[in-house]
């Protein structure tokens, strides 16, 4: 039976008007017909991703229901199916091709079989989990004059009750029914003409949707907003620069506040015993050349602990103060807790390792895992203080990390069974040589080059074992270069994660050794995540324009 | 900022090629310089410059060891503005230049911006040619004969495989990197395959294993990845190895190239190698 004389049938209130049965009322069976809907309605509203659910997501380890799937940021499924012993068996059970160019840097979702994820140019996609076979597909309208700094990508979607939530390339805020991807509202937050976009994944929080803008290559005056899930009302915006009456405006040279940066372009993470949300800030604008806004430049570089109802600031910590390398600490922060203490751990795009405690904001340590030439001293509190011949000069000259970071976007990790923390990292230098441009809204404003030095060491890049106790590196494991893949860990003792030649790669999460590995095709930009149905234990991971699935045979 | 790769990553050809078609349609109202010889304009050029192309190109404009001297009277692609918008803006097929915004390096250029730089650029360039240097045709005759370099590299089709082609090297790099490059051979490798989405190219690496049977084979690398290798030795024999299977893996960045010391090849043979390869890459 086809659709259309189905409905035909029903609005003409029978079995297709042959006039041999009686008659009913159409009227009548409409509103039976709503009544049974409503009624089937109320069958699966269990279905719905409530707040609770995120919050209890240990509870159902066969989805992934955030960007780092929880709300600790600590990439880690408790599934382990697949362990030690078992993953040389695992294989591709399905892939789905997206059919765009570019990186694809998504962290994809699972809720109850269906898998959620987005693509380059702001594509986002409903898939049947067990086959990869689509449901749905929603293409977001890109303006073709959009300029973002690093790529048409998207790291990933947030759902709360039956929506699923996309920051988009043009600065809008949108939400898609999930069973269907019609677009149910659409929302502006900035001007993208004037450099604002977002990349982030956002994050569902209460009734919020949390998100934080990108565009600190453009002068933008940086924020983090809150939107009502159910009409995109914006409920709050807490700007990273302050402006003229808040705390920490004076840590800005006259009018540079206005074009500051502190754009807020990762997914942070989420406390629901303190009600605070805790998101990092990138880079202050120009991201490479610090005259003209002297000072620290708060919020640039920072992790905020916010209040969720208010996005009120309660404390914060500033990574790097009046930062010249762009080195954005947009990192994932991730929840530790460690016996009576509530800890944070970010590993910074500088090279430090950073362990803060989360309740008052104070540092606890820092420890280089990576190569640094910038610093060498400590401040007060234990801060590394960038060394005054670290900045920029006109003739250029090298500085370690370089502006790409030791680490960066890439997703890390937290195993609570091996007590390590897991981050993609990479050695390389940079020349860094000033190039001061005047600002104009929507042009580039770095105020410096930088390239690699070809002279230097090779790059290399690895996979870091942290103990975040203690910031001692416990194990490495070098890639042939450096990746840009973010890192899962589980509880089958394993670390999965992605390289640049195109591997997926199941390492031994105590020892570093590689245990099992797979040719994806393309370079991987983005994070693997977990999930399980019927009882079958699947990785995913994108790579190249495709998004992959592995389980056991 | 996100994450800019530091290494651009060329388009596919026929992106690239489609691009300059339709771009050659949608520019021809744009091709005259707005800035020409505006000393403000050569300077924000010169600030331009730096973050976009001195990459390749150098600071200076005086080509890097991966980009032709831009202060050259004379232009391989260009003769004019409009021809050098063109190339900054859609890339040049077949090399490494790549299209404006593509090359994972920062946000690109608004079309204001491109003009600046090719102000500065003009700024700087020489304005008649360089005085040759070298004698082409018995550079050539090096080349093929007693210098040696044909055993392992190619030019216009003729010569040895395991070594970089270099039809274009004369073209696309500096004299000084050529030379540097004949001189030092290991100082900077030269680069191979550039894979779609890979951040770096393979580079010419030194890779000597040793084979589950015992066999010694030493050779440049084609490609790697942690789990296997594809290399060719010096005879040209390509060999497609899995890691674990090997007793040993050595990668080394010291080329397999010999180091063209002055006594080994006087500053004007080197000189007359440097001018055929130049002639052939100006073609």
């Amino acid at each position: 039976m086809n659709l259309r004389w189905d409905r035909e049938s029903l609005y003409r209130g029978g079995s297709g008007g042959s006039g041999e049965r009686p008659r009913r009322s159409p009227r009548a069976l409409l509103v039976l017909f709503g009544v049974y809907v409503a009624f089937l309605l109320t069958l699966h509203a269990y279905a719905q991703v409530t707040v609770e659910r995120i919050v209890n997501s240990q509870k159902e380890p066969q989805n992934w229901l955030t960007y780092s799937g929880d709300y600790s940021g600590r990439r880690f499924s408790t599934l382990d199916q697949v362990n030690t012993t078992t993953v040389h068996t695992l294989a591709a059970k399905w892939v789905y091709q997206t059919g765009a160019t570019g990186k694809i840097e998504t962290s994809p979702l699972v809720v109850d079989g269906v898998l959620y994820a987005t693509a380059q140019d702001d594509r986002a996609f409903a898939l049947d989990a067990r086959t990869g076979r689509p449901i749905w597909m929603y293409q977001y309208p890109v303006p073709t004059d959009i300029r973002p700094c690093c790529g048409h990508v998207n790291r990933g979607l947030a759902i709360l009750g039956d929506k699923v939530f996309m920051g988009t390339l043009d600065a809008h805020v949108i939400a898609l029914d999930a069973k269907t991807g019609n677009l149910v509202w659409n929302v502006t937050s900035a001007d993208y003409r004037a450099g604002y976009s977002y990349t982030v994944a956002p994050l569902a929080v209460k009734n919020l949707i949390v998100i934080g803008v990108s565009g600190g290559e453009y002068g933008i005056r940086g924020f983090i907003d809150a939107y009502d899930a159910a009409t995109g009302e914006r409920k709050w915006r807490f700007y990273t620069v302050p402006g003229p009456g808040e705390a920490g405006h004076e840590t800005w040279e006259g009018d540079s506040w206005k074009i500051g940066g502190a754009p807020a372009w990762n997914t942070g993470t989420y406390d629901p015993a303190t009600n605070q949300i805790f998101w990092p800030t990138g880079n202050p604008s120009p991201s490479n050349r610090g005259e003209g806004r002297a000072g620290d430049n708060l919020y640039s570089n920072t992790l905020l602990a916010l209040d969720a109802d208010t996005g009120k600031m309660n404390w914060h910590f500033q990574f790097t103060k009046h930062d010249e390398h762009d080195w954005d600490a947009t990192q994932v922060p991730v929840m530790i807790d460690a016996g009576s203490k509530h800890l944070i751990a970010q590993a910074n795009r500088n090279g430090f390792f950073y362990v803060i405690d989360r309740s008052t904001g104070k540092l606890i340590l820092a420890n280089a895992y990576g190569k640094v030439t910038w610093s060498d001293t400590r401040d007060a509190e234990g801060r590394p203080v960038a060394k005054k011949e670290a900045s920029p000069t006109l003739e250029g000259h090298t500085v370690c990390p370089g502006a790409l970071g030791t680490t960066n976007f890439m997703a890390p990790a937290y195993n609570p069974k091996t007590a390590l923390f897991y981050v993609t990292a990479r050695d390389q230098c940079d020349i860094f040589s000033t190039a001061p441009q005047p600002y104009e809204a929507g042009h580039a404003y770095y105020g410096s080059a930088y390239f690699p030095s070809e002279e230097a060491e090779p790059y290399r890049g690895y996979l870091k074992a942290i103990d975040p106790l203690t910031g001692a590196i416990q194990w490495k494991f070098e890639h042939t270069s450096p990746t840009w893949s973010g890192v899962l860990s589980t509880a089958g003792g394993l670390v999965f994660t992605g390289d640049a030649e195109g591997n997926f790669v199941a390492i031994n999460a105590l020892t570093g050794m590689p245990l099992w590995h797979f040719q994806m095709g393309g370079a991987v930009y983005a994070p693997p995540m977990a999930f399980a149905i019927d009882g079958k234990e699947y990785v995913a991971i994108a790579a190249g324009s495709a998004l992959y699935a592995f389980a056991l045979p | 900022m996100i994450a800019k790769s530091s290494i651009f990553l060329p388009q596919g050809r026929t992106a690239l090629a489609i691009l300059v078609m339709a771009a050659a349609a949608v520019c021809s109202a744009d091709d005259r310089n707005p800035f020409a010889n505006d000393p403000k304009a050569a300077k924000a050029g010169e600030y331009e410059f730096r973050i976009n192309c001195a990459l390749c190109h150098g600071l200076g404009a005086h080509g890097g060891g991966r980009g032709p001297d831009l202060t050259r009277a004379q232009k391989k692609h260009t003769h004019n503005d409009a021809e050098m918008f063109q190339v900054i803006s859609n890339g040049i097929p077949g090399t490494v230049m790549p299209a404006n915004g593509t090359n994972g390096q920062g946000v690109g250029m608004t079309d204001e911006e491109i003009w600046q730089i090719i102000t500065y650029i003009r700024s700087v360039e020489m304005k008649a040619p360089a005085k040759p240097v070298g004698n082409a045709e018995h550079g050539k005759q090096l080349f093929y004969g007693e210098a040696n370099c044909s055993l392992c590299h190619t030019v216009a089709g003729k010569g040895g495989r395991v070594g970089p082609e270099l039809t274009a090297v004369g073209g696309s790099r500096t004299r000084e990197a050529i030379i540097d490059s004949v001189r030092n051979p290991s100082r900077r490798l030269a680069w191979g395959l550039t894979e779609a989405t890979k951040e770096f190219p393979q580079e010419y690496e030194t890779v000597t294993v040793v084979t589950g049977d015992g066999t010694e084979i030493k050779g440049v690398a084609l490609n790697e990845d942690n789990f296997s290798v594809q290399m060719m030795d010096a005879s040209e024999q390509i060999y497609l190895l899995d890691k674990d299977k090997l007793r040993s893996f050595k990668k080394s960045r010291e080329s397999m190239m010999p180091v063209y010391s002055p006594n080994l090849l006087s500053d004007k043979d080197l000189d007359d190698i440097v001018a055929y390869l130049i002639s052939v890459g100006a073609k």
